[in-house]
């Protein structure tokens, strides 16, 4: 498998680490209530197509949002967290 | 046989045992070859009746002639005798026979047959449970079986490599050359490769001529230009195995297992492969048909049979016979008669059948029988009128068609078609994005299509590249031989073999149909069809038009099994070439590793680091005595201690305090230029991820120190921070791990030993406890912090890291003149323990700042990571498992690390599980065992006795119950 | 007064040859970790083309030459490697000691990278003066190329040895297949 660093470009999957859903970067408000939080921390969607995940580049340090299809294995596009929640 | 042919043909001039055996060889041939040049026919058993077995192909996908290479560490089972080729001194084994290949007393299993069907072992053992590992398995396994692993390392050296290009053709054939060609005239970037160590595929094989000239001319032009242009990069004996994800293939090289001195060179190289686009011109697979004893050594496949007479100049047999249901099998007899070789009948099951040379040919007839013991020599023709007659013959060339090499479009998922007009299965449309199949893989039949499809799919994968190509003007070939009437199996009693790999016959298939294993999926399992090393290359096919047969569906309906990688099998030693030994993982040495090793400490890994265990002395036998010497020199003296694989986290900017308080528990905001302070960092889910000490540098600049373990993790989480949840904040972060070596120096004349290494003089009321600056050491700008992991006045002192090793043995012989020296692992644990200090053996990932007793750290000024889960109220619940401090008081004095509690009376049980220890020690400071531990509602419990269970290592005790800070718990040591 | 004598990364373990290829050590005058703040990347290159002559390279990029040269090796990241800077408006970070740096220059430099590392070394996607954040075998590291057929690598410094025992056996096999025909 191959993945996009926004910075890097084209790279090898073992460079990468996989780091679950990238709703992880929507932290809720401190005060969000117990089941915002534990919708942040524990529930995620199991889709059989798109999805977006989140890499962390490890000899970069770039985080990553990968739009990926979990039927296909087709990697859509990646974008820098940095740049996104920009 | 060898063929007396004109020109070329050079004399034997090596040779190589077979069994022991000489066998005189050409270079260049296969075993295989070599074998049947010296009418070696029997080269086998097979793997469940122990069946004398021949060669069948002259490929890779050779179901019987399977044979070790070598002996002892570095031998290699399993190879196949149809591409290992042949070198000076090579020792050949057979497989699965005992005591010898002639005479092999398993093949009573073949007298066994009538029970040993299909299902045999899933009806047979099944009583009593209890035999299932001790007696049948142990026996089945030496019953049924293949080549074997001496059993000692494998010492030979492998190789993993990468490579790279725009476009990768597997396979060399008329449609791999004539797609490198059109590409690499194109100027895209292209590798071909080819599992052979000659390119040109079948054309090596055949007798034909492209525009006028022999194929193997133009094969020869080709390769010329391709080897010339700089933007084609050959690789031959090498296998694509795998088809992965955006583009990525697997291939295996058979880089030196082709020579008898091999010297350095990797035996075999595992290729990762990325390639923007590829085409698949694999070629195709001839298959068998299926009559009665059609297994015997000199039953080949007719595609196999002409090969070795045109590329090889060998002849399976002095009297050949062909039995096929196609045009391009009697080019066997053409062949075979025109170099001499007896023809005595092509049998043809079409009525209609046409000889294409001077041959007897028997059409609408069938060959329904063999015989030879240890190899054919007769079989029984049954002719159009239907009566029988018995020919001899030592080689039957046999083809039932020939079905597309789809396998590798199959690894992503992709299903093969059913393509009616061929009677076989080719790739399904985009079964692999990026992979353009061609040739006879994808259904050609002829030289000319396979040319022309070879040409289409280059332009059509230029074009998904985004390069527009003219189409080539195409050299003229050979376009006959493509008739041909499916035609599966002969009726009959007898056993007729689809998989000979692995011994499956007509009727299994049939008994699986029968009793309801009728998916084909079902089915192989039940009868191990596709199974063997050649993953039913041979026999799928047929096996599945017999079993649409029996269920009464077609072979679209009955569908297909999947093809999943390696296509050819790749040894583990290849893939995992270069990890072993010091490959495994990196090894991360400190400054001071070798002053270290120069007195003798023995090393303990923390993650990739190596770090002193403890420092022996003369006279001291046991760790133990070093340890509680090390103990006390830091008590009564002074200590030195390697630290530099704490993660050092370098933050800068105008909101680095804003980082620092968002990710620990604490405030650092409120820290004071030149101090440090100790914090506690969390994880979201409210539990504690990392600990450690941050000094504040500047105003805009801290220093994070973490654990060794963590230091990667703390880094990534930060980055996290930074990136993910608050990219409005300006700060930049920065490893300093390995910029500085540092040194703990702990013990009353610390303070003593820093005076002689510090450029002084020092003002020590300047450095209370957790202070920190920038300090000249022996001449060198460092930094200094008095901080401490041991309970005792201590400093850690840090210089760039090229000064490392000087500075320790600086420290170390400074230390000695004042009873000091350096102090390991185990010396530092136990000083951590006897202070109740905790490291990730307690916040080990399932604890809470609340469960270690910090639950006040966290601050309710602020945010920060974890605080929201952490106030869950199931995660402050006094019944808790939390920390304690433990001292034996039963009969046994000693406590281990991982035992459990239980309160006193109560059974050792699960259920009544009261926690468990984390870290123990014996102290030499309190002269007995300490432990921590979590203990349910622990600090409220202190002074209680519990029991001490450790049903592991069956130690049992009585423990007291105590404050986890067991030595100076006021902290005037420290202090100073 | 006692004084400390300075040892580099790779000090006991190079310079070696295997297959007319070099591995060797380089021991910068500095180098120095350069990390622009937020709106600061402009002024930083400035100041760095004022001070050493090198301004801040792009993603994958190297600028200046073996006396002074500036490495991409992350977001908003150069490392300086020649005399030591301090430009404005950057978070700086003394990296001198912490890496090990290794130049690999011959006729093998190219292959025995292409068995350790998995990005895409060819001539036209890797030019002398790109520079890549990747992995050698299992360490993370930066490779440059300086030229055709030479290579500078950067390891963490704890890692010399390994990556020193990495490059040493690529090349022995590549030494050994090469003599194979
Ligand atoms: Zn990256």
């Amino acid at each position: 498998m191959r993945i996009t660093c926004p910075y890097c470009g084209e790279r090898d999957i073992r460079e990468f680490t996989y780091r679950g859903h990238a709703l992880a970067i929507a932290r809720p408000a401190p005060d969000a209530g117990e089941a915002a939080w534990d919708d942040y921390l524990h529930l995620r969607d199991n889709p059989a197509g798109a999805t977006q995940d989140l890499w962390h580049h490890g000899p970069c340090g770039a985080w990553v949002i990968v739009d990926r299809d979990t039927v296909t294995h087709e990697v859509a596009g990646s974008k820098a967290v940095a740049e996104v929640k920009r | 046989m060898r063929l007396d042919r004109s020109g070329g043909d050079v004399a034997p001039s090596l040779s190589f045992t077979f069994d022991g055996e000489t066998v005189r060889a050409r270079k260049g041939e296969t075993v295989a070859a070599a074998l049947l040049a010296n009418d070696i026919r029997l080269v086998g058993r097979s793997f469940k009746y122990h069946r004398p077995r021949g060669i069948w192909s002259a490929g890779p996908e050779e179901p019987n002639a399977l044979i070790t290479l070598g002996r002892g560490a570095a031998q290699t089972p399993n190879q196949r005798a149809t591409v290992q080729e042949v070198y000076e001194g090579l020792e050949v084994s057979s497989q699965n026979r005992w005591p010898s290949l002639k005479t092999d007393l398993l093949s009573v299993n073949d007298l066994a047959a009538p029970f040993l069907g299909a299902g045999f072992y899933y009806k047979t053992f099944m009583w009593p449970r209890a035999f299932w590992e001790r007696v049948y398995e142990p026996v089945i396994r030496r019953a049924a079986g293949l080549g074997a692993l001496s059993g000692a390392p494998d010492q030979e050296p492998y190789e993993k490599a990468y490579a790279h290009c725009d476009l990768l053709v597997i396979g060399s054939g008329p449609s791999g050359l004539m797609a490198a060609l059109v590409a690499a005239r194109a100027g895209s970037d292209v590798i071909v490769a080819e599992q052979d160590h000659a390119l040109g595929g079948r054309l090596l094989a055949e007798v034909e001529e492209i525009d006028g000239a022999p194929a193997a001319d133009w094969v020869a032009a080709a390769v010329a230009e391709l080897e010339a242009a700089p933007n084609v990069r050959v690789m031959s004996r090498t296998t694509v195995t795998g088809v992965y994800d955006q583009g990525t293939y697997g291939a295996i090289e058979r880089t030196a297992m082709h020579v008898a001195d091999p010297g350095a060179a990797p035996r075999q190289t595992f290729w990762r492969i990325v390639a923007k686009a590829s085409i698949l011109a694999s070629g195709a697979i001839e298959r068998g048909i299926a009559f009665a004893n059609n297994d015997r050594p000199g039953v080949m496949a007719a595609g196999a049979v002409r090969a070795y007479a045109n590329r090889w100049g060998v002849s399976p047999g002095k009297s050949v016979t062909v039995f096929a249901n196609n045009d391009d099998a009697h080019r066997t007899a053409r062949d075979l008669a025109a170099a001499g070789v007896t023809v005595a009948a092509v049998i043809d099951p079409r009525a209609d059948a046409q000889a294409i040379g001077d041959y007897p040919l028997f059409s609408g007839a069938q060959v329904t029988g063999t015989t030879g013991r240890l190899g054919l020599t007769d079989i029984t023709i049954r002719d159009a009128s239907g009566k029988d007659q018995s020919v001899w013959t030592d080689c039957l060339a046999v083809s039932g068609g020939w079905n597309p090499s789809v396998h590798l479009t199959c690894h992503m998922n992709g299903r093969p078609v059913w393509n009616e007009d061929l009677a076989a299965f080719v790739p399904a449309p985009d079964a692999v994005p990026g992979l353009f199949p061609a040739g006879s893989a994808d259904g050609a039949q002829s030289t000319a299509d396979c040319l022309r499809t070879g040409a289409e799919a280059a332009i059509a994968a230029l074009e998904a590249l985004g390069q527009t190509t003219e189409a080539p003007a195409l050299p003229k070939a050979e376009n006959g031989f493509t008739g041909h009437t499916p035609f599966w199996l002969v009726p009959g009693k007898k056993r007729a073999w689809l998989d000979m790999a692995n011994d499956v016959t007509v009727k299994d298939v049939k008994l699986a149909a029968q009793e309801n294993f009728a998916s084909v999926e079902h089915m192989k399992r039940y009868t191990t069809q596709g199974m063997a090393p050649d993953q039913g290359k041979n026999s799928n096919v047929a096996a599945l038009a017999i079993l649409a047969d029996a269920t009464g569906r077609t072979i679209p309906q009955t569908g297909t099994t999947t093809f999943r990688p390696p296509f050819a099998p790749v040894p583990l030693s290849a893939m995992g070439a270069g990890a072993r030994g010091k490959g495994f993982a990196p090894e991360r040495f400190t400054t001071s590793h070798t002053a270290t090793e120069d007195l003798g400490a023995p090393f303990v890994e923390a993650g990739l680091w190596y770090r002193p265990s403890y420092y022996p002395r003369a006279g001291e036998t046991t760790w133990r005595q070093s340890c509680d010497r090390e103990v006390q020199m830091v008590r009564n003296a002074v200590g030195v201690a390697d630290v530099s694989t704490l993660g050092k986290i370098d933050i800068q900017g105008p909101d680095a305090a804003a980082l620092l308080d968002f990710v620990y528990t604490n405030m650092f905001s409120t820290l004071k230029v030149g101090k440090v302070r100790y914090g506690l960092m969390l994880r979201e889910d409210g539990h504690v991820m990392d600990d450690g000490t941050t000094a504040r540098l500047g105003e805009t600049h801290y220093v994070m120190t973490t654990t060794t373990a963590a230091a990667g993790q703390v880094m990534q989480h930060l980055d996290f921070v930074l990136q993910a949840l608050r990219p409005d904040w300006d700060v930049r972060i920065a490893s300093a791990t390995e910029q500085w070596a540092q040194f703990a120096v702990a013990g009353p004349k610390a303070r003593a030993l820093l005076d002689v290494v510090l450029d002084g003089p020092i003002d020590w009321a300047a450095w209370p406890f957790m202070s920190c600056g920038n300090i000249g050491v022996a001449g060198v700008p460092g930094r200094l912090f008095r901080i401490s992991f041991s309970g005792e006045e201590g400093f850690e002192v840090a210089v760039p890291a090229r000064y490392g090793e000087a500075l320790y043995r600086l420290l170390l012989s400074q230390a000695s003149v004042l009873g000091g020296g350096p102090y390991g692992m185990e010396a530092l644990n136990v000083l951590r323990i006897e202070k109740g200090f905790i490291t990730h053996s307690e916040i080990h990932g399932r604890v809470t700042a609340f469960d270690i007793g910090m639950e006040r750290m966290i601050s309710a000024k602020k945010d920060c990571i974890g605080k929201t889960m952490a106030a869950r109220p199931g995660l402050l619940d006094p019944a808790r498992e939390r920390l304690v401090g433990l001292k034996p008081t039963g009969a046994v004095k000693e406590l281990t690390a991982g035992a459990h509690l239980f309160n006193m009376g109560a059974e050792a049980v699960r259920l009544e599980d009261q926690g468990y220890i984390t870290s123990v020690c014996y102290s030499p400071t309190l002269g007995s065992f300490l432990g921590l531990g979590f203990l349910k509602s622990g600090p409220d419990r202190i002074g209680e006795t519990v029991q001490m269970v450790d049903h592991l290592r069956g130690v049992k005790t009585e423990v007291e119950v105590c404050n986890p800070v067991f030595f100076d718990p006021e902290g005037g040591r420290m202090r100073g | 007064m006692v004084s400390l004598v300075p040892k580099s990364p790779c000090a006991d373990l190079l310079p070696l040859a295997i297959a007319e290829t070099t591995v060797s050590e380089v021991v910068p005058e500095a180098i120095t970790l350069v990390a622009p703040f937020k709106g600061k990347k402009k002024t930083v290159s400035d100041a760095l083309k004022a001070e050493v002559g090198v301004g801040f390279p792009a993603p994958g990029r190297m600028t200046g030459k073996q006396d002074a040269r500036c490495i991409w090796v992350g977001p908003e990241q150069a490392l300086v490697i020649g005399p030591a800077v301090s430009p404005d408006g950057a978070a700086v970070t003394d990296q001198s000691d912490g890496f090990a740096v290794i130049q690999i220059t011959g006729p093998m430099a190219a292959n025995a990278l292409a068995r350790l590392t998995p990005i895409d070394l060819r001539r036209d996607h890797f030019k002398p003066g790109h520079t890549a954040r990747t992995l050698l075998n299992h360490m993370t590291c930066s490779i440059t190329r300086l030229g055709a057929a030479s290579f500078e690598i950067l390891v963490f410094r704890s890692m010399a040895k390994t990556a020193v025992h990495e490059l040493t056996e690529a090349l022995k096999l590549l030494e050994g297949r090469a003599k194979l025909s």
